[in-house]
């Protein structure tokens, strides 16, 4: 296992500057052998240049970036793309029209001189996992969507890559597709082992599909997590609002208790580095009670103000007298309350995460 | 369907559009198909009942048949030289970081500017034998002998090149400007290099389009008249198209004629079905790239070289011809070259003072274009929105039948309007008339064409919103539709106009004693060596084709001209 725990593609200290703008400013990410990464932001966060840096298009302003004991780019260093041995599946899958289904798939095959035997053999095989075996001979022009992105993971995949990089790969496709293609990746990701870079902005996309999150905002890396940890422990409040909803709570954290207006929390995990400035309580883990005329450091008193139904839940406001926004609460549709009335919001400790 | 507000509204636009479209049918039907019947029967029907004689005078000797093979050698050298040239400078300009791209694109619009004949007559000066400026360069500089003589086939198929390259370079730079980036990222990041991506990834995916390219190139060079006339009858020989002018001189051999120009039909009808049948076969011109990101292929020194390249290409087709042009225009002996004492205004004042149709032809060439142009662009409208949107049954063959004159050679067109028109009961040889609606044929393909691809780029859902807010068809056509293509058809009535302007291979058979055109006066001159006001003439010409490209320009947008729809 020394293999897996020591970093297969890492990428240290990289910027990438186009005259004054700052496009990416600053990366350490240290990605294992055989590991799904996906890059999860905003558009213009900087993803798709990281991206774009890893596979050798762009070249980094400073910092390095290795593949095992290799270095790609580094200061007076720089390997082509086509000398990375990675393979790339584009936002508008890039299947050349002039070519078959076959010859797109056995055009990276053929590259590395293999005999014809063996290019068919492969190129039959991956065409069969991906389902496409019987389009073989068609032209991309008579495909779907669907089977045009297949095609794409297909071609990308039979070489064996070091590395495969996705950029976007599902946004061309509508919905149901979308889901369907989303299982499809990481199916052939755990058939095949090879580690993986997913740029999207899709979160739900990244959580389904990724071992690891890698939150990126304004050219940095906000925080890099399973999903899980991810979700239920935001280091920033970026993140914490990034993904999924989330309310949060200004103020300042003192000797281990978070004071915002009239609340006073104590907090037990706290984020390393900068102190926190905000905590973040997802929706549904507010409960809502009848108010029962006491304050306690996790029961708020509060005013509840609108109310919402959404077939499987209530989406409530409520107000806290001394902070200025509104809260919002998520409850299953068995929990209803009036509103205009007074009730007590219970919190629960690990529902409460403390966030730079 | 029921309607139970503007009924009598809708009911009247729905007639005279009704109206239109049928007198239109008929309009073409009599221009474009009844042309082509008569040129079919006049070959074969002659005084003496159906007989296949012109055939057998028409491809009977030798003579006729090698210069039907030289046009074929012309068309296939030709199409070859100018996809050299026409490519490169595309993918120089489309893909790659040579110096003042914008600049090189200028000179092939300049290019398609020149009239090939005017272009040819520059070369005259400059290449031919003895007092031909090139030579007596290469004399003053040392040489034995000459150095060239454009009075050649190979000065034929150099000069047919040199002025059809920017149809490769059309064609080439929007196939290329559809291929995005990302195609040849992804055969990269498989491993293959530049020159390999270059060659089995951007190259194939433009294939089409370079095939197209040439086989208009081809066509174009078969029915070229002015510059074989130019150069191959002092030069002793003679190929389909002034061949089938001999068959026109003293006396006339209509039958003969016709039969002959079914060669040329032939020739160009098998070329463009072949053409479609390969496209149909390979159906991928109808996956455009989304144009996508584009990054340039760094040249690195060699980007100067190309630049030199695409520079020296400009100077042979628009730079040094424009100096001999306008050194002649303005000299009283053009051989005397470039002096003070040489310097004279008389070949203008000759021409619009003295010349007896100068003048004449001048105005009659802008009557002519303008007429020409409106009704083009009219006709083309009306037809391609009505098939666009349906409005009535066989518009859709209506507007293939308007894009079928682009199978015709000019030169056979005119030899079908003359059989067709000349004869009573039209008898409109030597009228303005025959001419305009020989042009109107010859540019209603291009007309549509233009109509039909501003039409498609107009969302259909526009109208209906203005439908729905109570606008009626005619209404939505004056209010949304027409300020929507205006800019494209201002592009299509320039390009039109242009086109007619320097038609020759059509006008050369129709034209009158009162109704030459400009480009027919030219050839003229040439006959008579009569250089300087040639040149003065054809000064005149530039002149007006440059306000109408800057005009153009400025109205439809910088690249109006090289655009391909």
């Amino acid at each position: 296992m020394a293999q897996a725990d020591t970093a297969f593609l890492d990428l240290s200290g990289v910027v990438l500057r186009y005259g004054q703008v700052v496009a990416v400013d600053g990366i350490d990410l240290a990605i294992r052998r055989g590991e799904f990464i996906a890059l999860l932001g905003p558009s213009g966060c900087g993803k798709t240049t990281s991206l774009r840096m890893i596979a050798g298009f762009l070249t980094p302003s400073a910092g390095t970036i290795r593949l095992g004991e290799r270095v790609l780019s580094a200061p007076g260093v720089f390997v082509p793309p086509e000398a990375r041995q990675m393979s790339m599946i584009f936002q508008s899958y890039a299947i050349w029209p002039h070519m078959t289904v076959a010859e797109n798939v056995a055009f990276g095959l053929r590259l590395r001189r293999m005999d014809r035997a063996e290019v068919e053999r492969r190129t039959a095989r991956v065409l069969q996992v991906v389902r496409l075996d019987a389009l073989a001979r068609r032209l991309p022009a008579e495909l779907s969507g669907g089977q045009q992105q297949r095609v794409a993971l297909a071609r990308a995949i039979v070489i064996e890559p070091s590395v495969l990089l996705l950029d976007e790969p599902l946004s061309n496709l509508d919905a149901s597709l979308r889901e369907e293609m989303r299982h499809e990746i990481r199916r052939l990701h755990d058939e095949f082992g090879i580690t993986s870079v997913y740029v999207t902005h899709d979160q739900t996309e990244a959580m389904a599909t990724a071992d690891r999150i890698v939150v990126m905002n304004a050219g940095r890396i906000e925080q890099a997590d399973t999903p899980y940890a991810l979700y239920n422990r935001p280091q920033t409040r970026f993140v914490a609002a990034f993904i999924g909803r989330t309310n949060l709570i200004d103020g300042q954290l003192e000797d281990g208790v978070f004071r915002a207006g009239p609340l006073a929390v104590p907090i037990t995990a706290v984020p390393d580095g900068v102190s926190a400035t905000a905590i973040s309580v997802r929706p549904h883990g507010i409960r809502i009670e009848p108010a029962a005329g006491r304050r306690e450091p996790l029961r708020w008193p509060a005013r509840l103000l609108t109310r919402t139904f959404l077939g499987e839940t209530w989406d409530y406001q409520a107000a806290i007298a001394g902070l200025a926004m509104p809260l919002r609460i998520s409850r299953p549709s068995t929990d209803m309350f009036d509103i205009d009335g007074d009730v007590d919001l219970v919190v629960a400790p690990e529902a409460i995460v403390a966030v730079r | 369907m029921q309607r139970t507000d503007g009924r009598g509204t809708a009911g009247f636009a729905q007639r005279s559009l009704w109206l239109l479209l049928v007198a239109l049918a008929v309009t073409m039907a009599l221009l474009i198909a009844a042309p082509m019947l008569r040129l079919a029967l006049t070959s074969v029907f002659t005084e003496n009942g159906v007989s296949f004689e012109p055939w057998v005078e028409a491809f009977g000797r030798s003579r006729h048949l090698a210069a039907l093979w030289r046009s074929i050698v012309l068309g296939v050298a030709a199409a070859a030289l100018s996809c050299l040239a026409g490519v490169t400078m595309a993918w120089l300009v489309s893909r790659t970081d040579m110096p003042a791209r914008g600049f090189v694109s200028m000179t092939v619009v300049a290019t398609f500017v020149m009239p090939p004949y005017l272009g040819a007559v520059a070369w005259l000066l400059l290449g031919g034998p003895n007092a031909g400026w090139i030579n007596k360069a290469w004399l003053a500089l040392g040489g034995t002998s000459q150095l060239l003589n454009i009075y050649s086939f190979e000065g034929l198929i150099f000069l047919v090149a040199l002025y059809l390259f920017p149809f490769h370079f059309v064609f080439a730079k929007a196939a290329l400007d559809m291929v995005s980036s990302e195609l040849e990222d992804a055969a990269t990041i498989l491993g293959a290099s530049r020159a390999l991506t270059t060659w089995r990834i951007t190259l194939p995916m433009v294939l089409p389009a370079i095939i197209g390219g040439s086989i208009v190139v081809f066509l174009e060079a078969i029915t070229l008249f002015g510059t074989p006339a130019l150069i191959g009858i002092p030069a002793g020989f003679t190929v389909a198209t002034t061949q089938l002018a001999q068959f026109f001189e003293f006396p006339p051999r209509l039958e003969a004629a016709s039969a002959y120009s079914m060669a040329l039909l032939a020739l160009t009808v098998a070329l463009l079905a072949l053409q479609r049948a390969w496209l149909a076969r390979r159906g991928y011109t109808s996956v455009s790239g989304k144009g996508g990101e584009r990054r340039p292929t760094p040249l690195g020194p060699w980007r100067w070289v190309a630049f030199g390249f695409c520079v020296a290409i400009g100077t042979l087709a628009v730079f040094a011809p424009l100096v001999v042009l306008l050194q002649a225009a303005f000299s009283k002996a053009w051989s005397a070259g470039f002096s003070i004492a040489n310097l004279t205004l008389d070949n203008f004042r000759y021409l619009i003072f003295e010349h007896r149709s100068a003048l004449q032809s001048i105005w009659n060439t802008l009557l002519y274009s303008t007429i020409t142009a409106c009704l083009a662009v009219l006709a083309a409208l009306v037809v391609a929105y009505a098939n666009a949107r349906r409005l009535a049954p066989g518009a859709g063959l209506l507007q293939t039948l308007c894009t079928l004159p682009f199978a015709i050679p000019g030169i056979v067109l005119a030899v079908a309007f003359y059989a067709t028109f000349a004869p009573p009961p039209f008898s409109l040889y030597g009228t303005g008339t025959i001419l305009v609606l020989a042009f109107l044929v010859r540019s209603l393909p291009i007309a549509v064409v233009q109509a039909a691809g501003s039409i498609r780029s107009l969302n259909p859902e526009m109208e209906d919103a203005a439908r729905v807010l109570g606008a009626g068809r005619i209404t939505v056509l004056a209010r949304i539709v027409a300020p929507l293509l205006k800019t494209g058809m201002i592009g299509a009535w320039l390009l039109v106009f242009i086109g007619a302007t320097r038609e020759l291979s059509t006008a050369i058979f129709l034209t009158g004693p009162r109704t030459k055109v400009m480009s027919v006066l030219m050839l003229d001159l040439s006959e008579e060596g009569n250089f300087e006001t040639l040149a003065a003439l054809g000064c005149l010409l530039l002149a007006v084709a440059c306000v109408v490209v800057l005009v153009g320009q400025r109205v439809a947008g910088r690249d109006f001209m090289l655009r391909r729809s």
